[in-house]
Formats: C-alpha cells, sequence, structure tokens
C-alpha cells in the first residue's frame, strides 16, 4: 500500500522517459514538485487552482492539470512535461502560426493539444474547442493557437 | 529615413526572436527561479473592506516551524504613490479594501510561510463601507481619507479635496459649453456603468529582493517600470538611486498592471526584516486579483449636443472613476480620460469633470488603453444614441464629426497632419470589412438575429512630459551586433520590432542581431516605463539614434582604412563600401572592433553606437481648463463586431471583430496583427464577461479565475485586422504607437451591436445576457 | 499550495481501507476519504478544508468498476469523468457530465468526488435521479446499497467513516430518450445556473434541476404536472416553476428573477423534448 505519514518521503517521479527522486510531503502537488525539486518550470503556477491549465502535464498520456494531482498520487504514472517535447511539429506551428505572444500559456496549450492530436488525429471543431476550452490565454485571443492545431491535424492527416 | 527605399526588415513579418524558446517551455520568468537557501514570503490580507486595525497578534504565527520574521504596517507607517502619496504599503492603522496587504511572514519554506500568515490574528473594528462611486461622491459618505489634505502630490496635475473621496478632480473647460448647450437643436444624455475588473494575466506577480552588506539592494522582478522602483525606493525608503539594481526578465503578460510598485516595496521590506537575506514574495492568484491593483470601475455621464444635421457642437462629460481604496495610477488614467473625453471628434465647447474617487474596492491602476476604452464605451453608446436620434447612420455621424488636422483635442492641442493617423479612412475601411452596407439587422433563422455595431477611437500617450529611452549597440567579433536598452518584453513583441530597426538601419539580416531579453537597469540605458504604446515610439526612436551613432563610428574607421572621405561610403550587406565602387570596401568584422593594420597598428577601437531620445514640448494641463500638450500624437481606429443574439433566451455569440488602425508606419505587420487580435480579445472579454462582484460589505466574492469568467478558446469571434498607416515625421520609420489600441473600441462596438439587436439601451458592463435581459425588461414597462 | 501537513494513503481492497480508518479514527484523527482529490486540494489550499490523513479511494478494484453486469450498468465511485464519458454506457450521463467543469479537469474529477462535493451543484446527480440510481457504501459496520436519494438528498447521509465505492442503474434507462441542459451566467465554463437531466420512460418525462436552489433534486410533483397533458404547455412550465422545493438561488451568477426566466426557456426546451 502506496502511503506517507506527516513529514517528507523520497519517492520516484517517472517524467519524460526518465526516473528522478524528489523529496515530498504527503501535500505537495505535482506542480510544485515538478518545479521546485526536478527544476521542470516549464508548468507554470497560475491559479493553482484547475481553471487556467497553465500548468498541464500528460499523466499516461492524458493531459491533468497538475496542480490538482498530489506528488504522492503520480508515484507509478508516466509523466510528460512540456521539456519532454522537442521541436515537434506542434511546437513548430506555434511559432510559424504567430501562435505565441508573452508564452506563459504556451507550455500548458501545447502539451493538451499534443494529447488531443494524439487521441483524435481527426478532430473536428467542437473537439477542438471542448479540450482547449481548459486552458486560457490572455494575449492572443485564440486565433492563431485553433490555425496552430488546425495545421498539426491537417498535417498529420495527410501522413 | 526615406519612404522611398525598398526595405529589408522595416515593414515585414520577420519572425519573431522570442517564440521558439516560449514553444520549448525552456524559457524562465521571474517565478521560474529559485536559489537554495531563499527565504519565501507570504502575506496576511485584510477580511474587511474598512476597518480600524486594533491589533494584530502574531504569537501563534510565530510558533510556526521555519518563520524568520513578521513585518506589519508600523514598521513602515508612510505613504506612497506615483502620483498622490496616499498608500501604506502595509496597512497602517487602518484597512480600506478587502485583500489589502496586513502582514508579511518571512519563512524557510512557502507552506510553512503561508501556514504561518494564516494564524495571524488581526482584530478589526469594522467601519461602514463605501461600496460604490455614486455613494462615494454623496457629500454625507463616509471618508476613506481622514488625512487626504496632507499627502504629496508626486506630479502637478493632481488635485485631491480634503474632507471627502475624491483624489483627484481634473477640469477641462474648452469655448463656452453652457451657452453652446442652449443653442443645440438636438441633445443626448445618458449614463453608463461598470464595475472593476482584472488585468488577470496569466503570470502571477512575483519578486525577489536582496541587500547585500554593502548596502546594495538588488531587486528582481515582473515589472513593467524597472526605473520607478528605483525611483519610489529612493524617494520614498531613502536609499540611494544608485545603490538600487533591478533586473527584469521577459513577462508572462501585464496588460498595465506590472507598471506600478506594489510587491517590490514588501518584498524589501521583507528582506529588511531577516536582514538582508534573500526573499521571493510569489502572489497567489487570488491576491494577483485583489490585493495587487485591478482595472477602474467608471459611472459616467456624457451630454452631446448637435445641430439638426448631426454636427457636434457641445459636449460634457462627467467621470466618476472607481480608483478602490488607492489613487495609484487611477489618478492619471482621470487626467487621460479629461483630455481625450471627447473621443476623435470636433466639438468645440467641451466640458469635462473627471473625478479619481475612493471606495472601500480593491484598489485600481492602468489597463491597457488607460481610460480610452472605458471612455470610448460612453462615447461611442452616446454617438448611436444620437445618430438614432438625429436618424443618420451611425457611421456618416461619426464621418461628419471626425476630428482633422486645425481642429483642437479637448485640452486645445493642435491637431496637425503629422500628428494624428486618419480616422475616417479608418472608418471607411471598418465598414467595408464588416459588411456594414448589407445592413445592421439580419434575420438568421428561429429567434436569431445578426446585427453589428460600430466604434471610432483615440488615443494619445500621457508619458511624463520627460519620458525618454536610451539604447546602446555593440558589436561582436564576427559583425553581428548586441543591442541593449530598458524596454521590457511583455509578450507585444517589443524586441523583435526594435531589432527590425536596427537590422534595416545597419543594413543587416535580422538574425545577426542579438537582443538583450532581460533587463539590468545597472547597465541599461534610462527607459521610461514600458507602458503608453510609446515603446516603438520612444524606444524606436533611441535605437534609430543609436545607430546612426554606430554607422557615423564605422564610417569613420572604414575610412581611414579605405583612404577616403566618410560622406562616400555606404553599409550593407555586412560591409563598409565606396558608394560609387561597391567592390571596394571593408567588411564589418573586420572593423567593429577597430582596425589592425597588417604591420600590427590598430586604430578606432570598438564601435559603441549611443542613442537617446526624449518626448517634446509636452506640458501638464492647466489646473482650471486642462489647456495643455499632454501627449506627443494620436493614434486612431474603427472598430466593429458582429453578434448573432438569441431574440429568446437573449444568449448571443459574437461572429466577427473588425479593427482599423492608424498608427503610423507598421514596423512588424505579424506582431502588429497579434497585439490587435489580443487587444480585441481583452476588450471583447471585458465588455461581456468580466467584473469583480461584491457584497453589500465590499468583500470580493469572485476573486479566482473559476468564477471571473472571461472569454474561452472556442467562444471567440474571428479577427479582422487591417492598418492605414499615415506616417508620422517624427516617429522611427514613421511609426506611432499600437500596443494598446486593439482594446479600445470593443466595448463601444459591442455594446452598439446588441443595443441594436435588442433594441434596449444597453449602457452597462459587462453585457451578460441578465444585463441585457433587465434593460429589455426595463424598456418594456 | 496546501499549507498544512497530512499522512496519505492508499488502500488496495475495501477491508484494508476500513482497517486504516478505523486506526487513525481511533488516534481522533481527522480523516477525508480521497476520489479525485480536485475539490480537497482547491478547498485545503484556501483553509476551508483541513484534514490529518487523506485516504486515497483510487486503488479499491471496486471504485474504479466500469461496466455492464447482467441488466445493470455498475459505475465505480472513483471513475473519473472523463473515462464514463468515452465509455458512454449510459448516454445521459456522458452528455451531462461533458458540462462539468473543463475537459482537463475531468480527467481527475470522479462521479463519487462530484456527489460529495460541497458545494451546491453536483451535477453527476441529475442523471442518476432519473434513472432510480442505486449507490453501494463500505464502512465499519459493512456494507449498504440504497436509492440514491436515501444518501444524497439535501445533504449527504453517508456515515462516519462511510465511503462510496459504486453507483448503479438498470440497463433500461440507457436505452430511453434523454436530454441534458445546461445554462450558465454567460461563459460555457463555469458553475450553472440552471441544470437540467431528462429521461422519457413510458411516454413521461422524469426531470431533476441543479442549481436552482440549495440541492440537486428531482420532484414527483413537478413531474405530474409537466407530463399533464390537460394543460397547455405554458401553464405546466409556470405551474412547474412554482413548485421548487426551496426559494430560487439568487447570487452572482444570476439574481432570482432571471434565473426563473431561464429555468422557462429550459422547460420550453424540455417540453418539446417530450413532445419529440
Amino acid at each position: 500500500m502506496l502511503s506517507n505519514k506527516m513529514g517528507k518521503t523520497l519517492v520516484n517521479i517517472h517524467v519524460n522517459g526518465d526516473t528522478r527522486e524528489a523529496v515530498i510531503r504527503s501535500a505537495d502537488t505535482l506542480l510544485q514538485t515538478l518545479r521546485d525539486e526536478l527544476g521542470l518550470t516549464g508548468a507554470k503556477r497560475a491559479c493553482q487552482n484547475g481553471d487556467c491549465g497553465a500548468c498541464t502535464v500528460l499523466i499516461n498520456g492524458e493531459p491533468m492539470h497538475s496542480c490538482l494531482c498530489l506528488t504522492i498520487e503520480m508515484q507509478d504514472k508516466m509523466i510528460t512535461t512540456i521539456e519532454g517535447l522537442t521541436d515537434t511539429p506542434l511546437q513548430r506551428a506555434f511559432v510559424d502560426k504567430w501562435a505565441i505572444q508573452c508564452g506563459f500559456c504556451t507550455p500548458g496549450f501545447i502539451i493538451n493539444a499534443h494529447a488531443l492530436i494524439e487521441k483524435h488525429p481527426d478532430a473536428d471543431d467542437q473537439t477542438i474547442d471542448e479540450w482547449m476550452s481548459s486552458n486560457l490565454c490572455r494575449c492572443t485571443g485564440y486565433q492563431e493557437i485553433k490555425e496552430a492545431i488546425k495545421t498539426v491535424l491537417t498535417d498529420t492527416d495527410a501522413v | 529615413m526615406s519612404e522611398n527605399q525598398i526595405r529589408s526588415s522595416v515593414g515585414k513579418p520577420e519572425q519573431r526572436i522570442d517564440t521558439v524558446e516560449k514553444a520549448a517551455g525552456t524559457l524562465r520568468y521571474i517565478g521560474d527561479y529559485t536559489v537554495p537557501g531563499l527565504l519565501h514570503a507570504k502575506l496576511a490580507t485584510s477580511t474587511y473592506a474598512h476597518a480600524k486595525i486594533k491589533s494584530i497578534d502574531t504569537k501563534d504565527a510565530w510558533a510556526v516551524k521555519g518563520v524568520r520574521a513578521i513585518v506589519t504596517g508600523d514598521m513602515f507607517p508612510y505613504h506612497i504613490g506615483p502620483i498622490l502619496a496616499d498608500r501604506p504599503p502595509l496597512a497602517y492603522e487602518k484597512v480600506r479594501y478587502y485583500g489589502e496587504p496586513v502582514a508579511i511572514v518571512v519563512a524557510d519554506q512557502e507552506h510553512q510561510a503561508k501556514k504561518a500568515a494564516n494564524k495571524i490574528k488581526v482584530d478589526y473594528e469594522p467601519l461602514p463601507v463605501v461600496n460604490s462611486v455614486k455613494q462615494a461622491f454623496q457629500s454625507d459618505a463616509p471618508v476613506i481619507h481622514e488625512n487626504l489634505g496632507q499627502y504629496t502630490k508626486i506630479i502637478s496635475n493632481v488635485y485631491p479635496q480634503a474632507g471627502s473621496n475624491i483624489g483627484s478632480h481634473i477640469k477641462i473647460r474648452k469655448g463656452d459649453f453652457i451657452s453652446a448647450w442652449e443653442s443645440c437643436e438636438t441633445t443626448v444624455t445618458a449614463n453608463f456603468s461598470f464595475n472593476l475588473s482584472d488585468h488577470a494575466a496569466l503570470e502571477t506577480r512575483s519578486a525577489r529582493v536582496e541587500i547585500n552588506p554593502a548596502g546594495k539592494v538588488v531587486i528582481h522582478s515582473c515589472t513593467q517600470s524597472p526605473f520607478t522602483i528605483k525611483k519610489v525606493l529612493n524617494q520614498f525608503f531613502n536609499i540611494e538611486v544608485g545603490n538600487i539594481i533591478v533586473h527584469t526578465p521577459m513577462l508572462g503578460g501585464a496588460f498595465g498592471g506590472k507598471g506600478t510598485v506594489q510587491l517590490e516595496p514588501l518584498a524589501y521590506l521583507a528582506s529588511v526584516a531577516v536582514g538582508g537575506k534573500l526573499v521571493k514574495l510569489d502572489y497567489d492568484r487570488e491576491e494577483d486579483m485583489i490585493t495587487a491593483p485591478c482595472h477602474i470601475g467608471l459611472d459616467a455621464t456624457i451630454k452631446l449636443g448637435a445641430d439638426k444635421n448631426g454636427k457636434l457642437l457641445a459636449g460634457q462629460y462627467t467621470f466618476l472613476i472607481d480608483s478602490g481604496a488607492y489613487t495609484d495610477q487611477a489618478a492619471g488614467i482621470t487626467r487621460a480620460m479629461a483630455l481625450d473625453c471627447t473621443g476623435p471628434y470636433h466639438i468645440e465647447n467641451v466640458w469635462c469633470d473627471s473625478y479619481c474617487m475612493y471606495t472601500n474596492h480593491p484598489y485600481a491602476t492602468s489597463f491597457r488603453g488607460y481610460g480610452h476604452p472605458e471612455l470610448t464605451f460612453a462615447v461611442e453608446r452616446t454617438m448611436d444614441m444620437l445618430a438614432k436620434k438625429l436618424n443618420l447612420d451611425p457611421i456618416d455621424l461619426r464621418i461628419k464629426n471626425a476630428i482633422k488636422p486645425g481642429h483642437t483635442s479637448p485640452t486645445q492641442a493642435v491637431i496637425t497632419a503629422n500628428n494624428i493617423g486618419d480616422a475616417k479612412q479608418c472608418i471607411i475601411r471598418a465598414k467595408e470589412l464588416i459588411n456594414w452596407d448589407e445592413g445592421i439587422k439580419q434575420e438568421t433563422g428561429k429567434n436569431k438575429i445578426r446585427t453589428k455595431g460600430i466604434s471610432l477611437f483615440w488615443k494619445t500617450s500621457t508619458t511624463a512630459t520627460n519620458a525618454q529611452s536610451g539604447a546602446v549597440l555593440t558589436f561582436e567579433a564576427d559583425g553581428s551586433v548586441n543591442l541593449n536598452t530598458a524596454a521590457i518584453e511583455l509578450g507585444q513583441g517589443a524586441k523583435t520590432i526594435l531589432a527590425q530597426i536596427v537590422a534595416e538601419k545597419l543594413g543587416m539580416d535580422i538574425k545577426k542581431v542579438h537582443v538583450t531579453m532581460e533587463l539590468n537597469t545597472q547597465y541599461d540605458p534610462h527607459q521610461w516605463r514600458t507602458v503608453a504604446s510609446s515603446t516603438t515610439y520612444l524606444a524606436g526612436r533611441a535605437v534609430v539614434a543609436a545607430a546612426d551613432d554606430a554607422i557615423k563610428q564605422l564610417k569613420k574607421t572604414a575610412s581611414i582604412v579605405l583612404q577616403c572621405s566618410e560622406d562616400d561610403l555606404d553599409l550593407g550587406g555586412g560591409r563598409v563600401f565606396l558608394r560609387p565602387n561597391p567592390e571596394y570596401g571593408v567588411e564589418i568584422k573586420d572593423i567593429a572592433l577597430g582596425y589592425k593594420f597588417p604591420n600590427g597598428h590598430s586604430i578606432e577601437g570598438q564601435v559603441i553606437g549611443r542613442g537617446k531620445y526624449i518626448q517634446r514640448h509636452l506640458t501638464p494641463m492647466d489646473k482650471e481648463t486642462g489647456f495643455g500638450k499632454p501627449g506627443p500624437w494620436w493614434s486612431v481606429g474603427a472598430q466593429a463586431v458582429e453578434v448573432e443574439w438569441n431574440t429568446k433566451d437573449y444568449t448571443y455569440k459574437i461572429l466577427k471583430a473588425v479593427n482599423v488602425l492608424d498608427g503610423g508606419t507598421i514596423i512588424n505587420p505579424a506582431t502588429a496583427t497579434q497585439q490587435m487580435r489580443g487587444g480585441m480579445y481583452l476588450g471583447l472579454s471585458f465588455a461581456s464577461h468580466e467584473s469583480f462582484c461584491f457584497d453589500e460589505n465590499g468583500v470580493v466574492l469572485n476573486p479566482q479565475l473559476r468564477d471571473y469568467q472571461m472569454i474561452r478558446f472556442g467562444e471567440h469571434p474571428e479577427y479582422i485586422v487591417d492598418f492605414i498607416e499615415s506616417p508620422a515625421a517624427d516617429g522611427p520609420f514613421g511609426a506611432r504607437g499600437i500596443g494598446e489600441y486593439g482594446v479600445i473600441g470593443m466595448a463601444g462596438a459591442l455594446g452598439n451591436a446588441l443595443t441594436a439587436a435588442a433594441e434596449a439601451d444597453l449602457n452597462h458592463l459587462p453585457l451578460t445576457p441578465e444585463l441585457i435581459w433587465i434593460a429589455k425588461k426595463g424598456t418594456n414597462q | 499550495m496546501i499549507a498544512f501537513d497530512f499522512e496519505y494513503y492508499r488502500p488496495e481492497s475495501i477491508q484494508e481501507t476500513i482497517e486504516i480508518f478505523q486506526k487513525l479514527d481511533q488516534k481522533k484523527k481527522k480523516v477525508c476519504f480521497f476520489s479525485g482529490g480536485t475539490e480537497f486540494i482547491t478547498f485545503a489550499r484556501v483553509h476551508q478544508v483541513h484534514a490529518d490523513a487523506v485516504i486515497d479511494l483510487k486503488g479499491i478494484p471496486e471504485c474504479t468498476a466500469l461496466e455492464g453486469k447482467e441488466n445493470d450498468l455498475i459505475f465505480g465511485a472513483s471513475v473519473h469523468l472523463n473515462q464514463l464519458i468515452e465509455a458512454n454506457l449510459f448516454p445521459l450521463l456522458s452528455q451531462n457530465l461533458r458540462n462539468i467543469a473543463d475537459h482537463t479537469s475531468r480527467n481527475k474529477i470522479t462521479l463519487g468526488g462530484n456527489l460529495n462535493s460541497r458545494l451546491m451543484y453536483r451535477e453527476g446527480m441529475l442523471p442518476l435521479l432519473v434513472a432510480d440510481a442505486k449507490v453501494t457504501m463500505y464502512g465499519i459496520e459493512g456494507h449498504e446499497t440504497h436509492p440514491i436519494t436515501q444518501v444524497f438528498g439535501k445533504q449527504s447521509s453517508l456515515k462516519h467513516g462511510q465511503f462510496l465505492t459504486q453507483i448503479s442503474i438498470d440497463g433500461s434507462f440507457a436505452k430511453m430518450p434523454y436530454l441534458a441542459i445546461k445554462r450558465t451566467r454567460i461563459s460555457k465554463i463555469g458553475y450553472p445556473i440552471v441544470s437540467i437531466a431528462a429521461l422519457v420512460k413510458d411516454e413521461k418525462l422524469r426531470i431533476a434541476f441543479s442549481g436552482i436552489c440549495e440541492y440537486p433534486f428531482r420532484s414527483r410533483k413537478i413531474e405530474d404536472i409537466l407530463n399533464d397533458k390537460g394543460l397547455p404547455v405554458h401553464e405546466r412550465i409556470d405551474k412547474a416553476v412554482s413548485c421548487i422545493p426551496g426559494p430560487m438561488i439568487d447570487d452572482r451568477h444570476a439574481s432570482g428573477q432571471y434565473r426563473k426566466f431561464v429555468l422557462q426557456n429550459v422547460l420550453e426546451e424540455a417540453m418539446e423534448f417530450l413532445e419529440g
């Protein structure tokens, strides 16, 4: 049985294909551990309440708000953060399609969209909107982000 | 700056220089840095909107493991502020808004600081709450600032009225409104209002401060105003300006909210309390929304008078601005709203009273548009109401009255061919793009109608009269160049624009221009704040000057090497060459760090390009009439919105948003389009969704993104953007400012579209279906 | 971040869960059962809930069951909402759950968590109310299965130490015509001002409501009125609206009067669905 008393414990976190050690409290969220213990600061603290998506990571391929996960819950899971995605077509599309301004929401959007494209390579507008309405952006107004995602979906189709 | 030249970089959609690392998630923002041993600060904030502080009990807080210091208001019982010094950084003796900082706990770990902050017990004696501007304006309202008459004025244009809740009263008296009003054949009087709202940038505010034993205060902050932080710490905390160093990385959005100085003094006091150790203060979202300053509320009354043909003769504007508990930049917004109160219309008789009102709400600061989205909502709705009364097409009424060179602004500044964009061309183009001629109203299906609304707007940048920028260019051994300015990258693309100017001037590929993305006030040239859509203009001019200076030095060295006159030399393709004989030249990389002859003699040394630019001929406003020249130019624009409204349940979808802006030459059409779209989104979300909700005690009920609703992905319209480019003779390559403008006309255009749909005047925000239902019920009775 | 510390346990069986609970309870520790945990985390971070220990139910096989068994459909209480939506065993439930929070959050929020929510909405209740769902709980005194209305009425009547393991419905409900509507203040993502789930069984409308009074409910009285073919539709709606079992909520999301207007419109849609 997985358990931890009061106080800190050493756990193994499987992130971006590596297994790394982290010292955690039971009360630590995955967001905190990724950022403060493992130096993976791509997932952002923007609300810590599950409202904005800036902290989105993949847990066994599914997007989750890492601020709504306790690290200890996620010990046996495969975690992917933005740092685990390198020069993907989606990241290039975000740059090429002008979908980035301040960039703070970008990792969360890319991670969520990445999962969407993997799971629904023929996603229609309704599905794209349903998934991506989990993420807030204050700079762009969303149009270019949607275009970037749709570009990759179309290209995935073509392949 | 010949306009006839074919340009290599300016005017092109050059790819932004900051986006690859943003897409990779590797860029570190201020909150992404940590240092082992760093101490964490957390705030205890007020749970009352207005109360005396009888005592603060920190005993239980001190008992929490890891606590190193607790700071309360008595450690620094003085008032600070950018315009009127009316705000103690930590509440002292009383609290004036729900969420006001009352104490700071410093601890080894963040959760310990948070735990201890929650254990601080404050004994409050509640005071009557002023919960609206209307209430604040009443002569018998509770007075929020008892010592208003004694506060220090930091700038001249602020006029507090002791004994009241008026933090500042700005007047415009142009012409003779009273007589002119009598002669108006058609008049409209209307009242508009909305409550405070928030910038809600994705990046929450964060700062860290360390004081080294030699007395140097080192601050890292996500600020738009690093040099203002130095000024504040010097002015109010008595630290020598030269001993304050501010570092600023790239920001995760700001929208004006990070332009004022709030958390840095708190982080400083926290560091002092632990003997100068490095302390980090991170705001949680709730604090970022209401403890940190937010976006003004407004109650406006507008009276417009015209002759029977629709020519505007007289306008009276009364603005009650909800500044919240402290004036901060809202006092400046009060002034900005007055000086541009008419909108881009020629009105000879103008009377404006703009009041910066204290209420027991979270206090307000600059928000993108600096009073213009707010006043434009009121003005543009009034224009539509007037058009209806006159039975004129709303666009025709606006074109008829559009301000032109030769006219004067409300402050009697003269409009010239050079200092304003072309409002008429903007609105004609917007008319085309929204397909206005098909008609304002179409039925599209069962219970659905589609309507359009328009707005015309302007804004000048009221910078400080001595606002300036500086730029330094240094060269690498390979001939590439480093550009150093203190313009901050908020996401608006400022760094890319400045790189383009260098690339254009030096005839280089933009990839050879390396822009410093982080700022350090110790070696960056002085810069006024990155606000007010002024950065391209001020920093652009400084960069042009720095490039000219570098070119001069390169030509000097080259003229020695090539044994010719400097006047015969040109630059391009990484070389300096003889204009009549271009194959005869020298590579920049061989002269940028001086030139070494084959015999070993070396001359001239490294090129250091220096440039600066300071605002010209700006003046404060006269206290009684508002006469003055507070801004260098006006950018103008026209916007339109198309909605589909459900006649049964009053819900609606925003289908299209159009923006046509004249901001002079557009240096990068792609980043400019990004800015316009983002501005339109912000303006539409503010107008339709966003507002703080207060209970009867002034407590904010929705300080979280969960129920502070905003337009979400999928709910956004199609954004259509175009530009009219009337060059400014004194802007860099003819550019004026454009950053804020996307926001300005959206509330007015949306209000006009929905008013046409609902056939009820919609004069309050946010435009929720419930608000439309209430307005409709009002007209049906 | 959660400022206080707590113990964490993830038992792998019902028996283990009960044992741990008893041990902690005897030491007078405050124990919270943790399913999706989204509500626990968001309340704990603003000091609105406190626990000395949490017991994570996601390790218990019964709690993550999702299957058709004979005539019944079984939903484990710790199955997250997107899983339920994707499996689509009960289409009304899928459509209704799709309206809760946002897509990413639905990868963590569980049905059991939603039923136990401290907020007044508990929208997951609605399809279960119209489908006569039963809930199974385990505790120190053993296990019980009851109609959902007996356990989750105005408030939860789960006893100290009891935790939800499964929710079940008769499979026939999954084949009936269904309708789920959620209306908000403005943006789609947000708390409901009116939320309904409805089924047509034996040509009669069954309908449950959330967001209009302090708790989600299904009312026979309202259904009788709405199903009364003797009355014109508009009269049925007005009468039904006047029979809600508590005062109409009046808050910052919607005033009472406006909420009534929205409810009338939603009921009109429900009536059109019934006729169709």
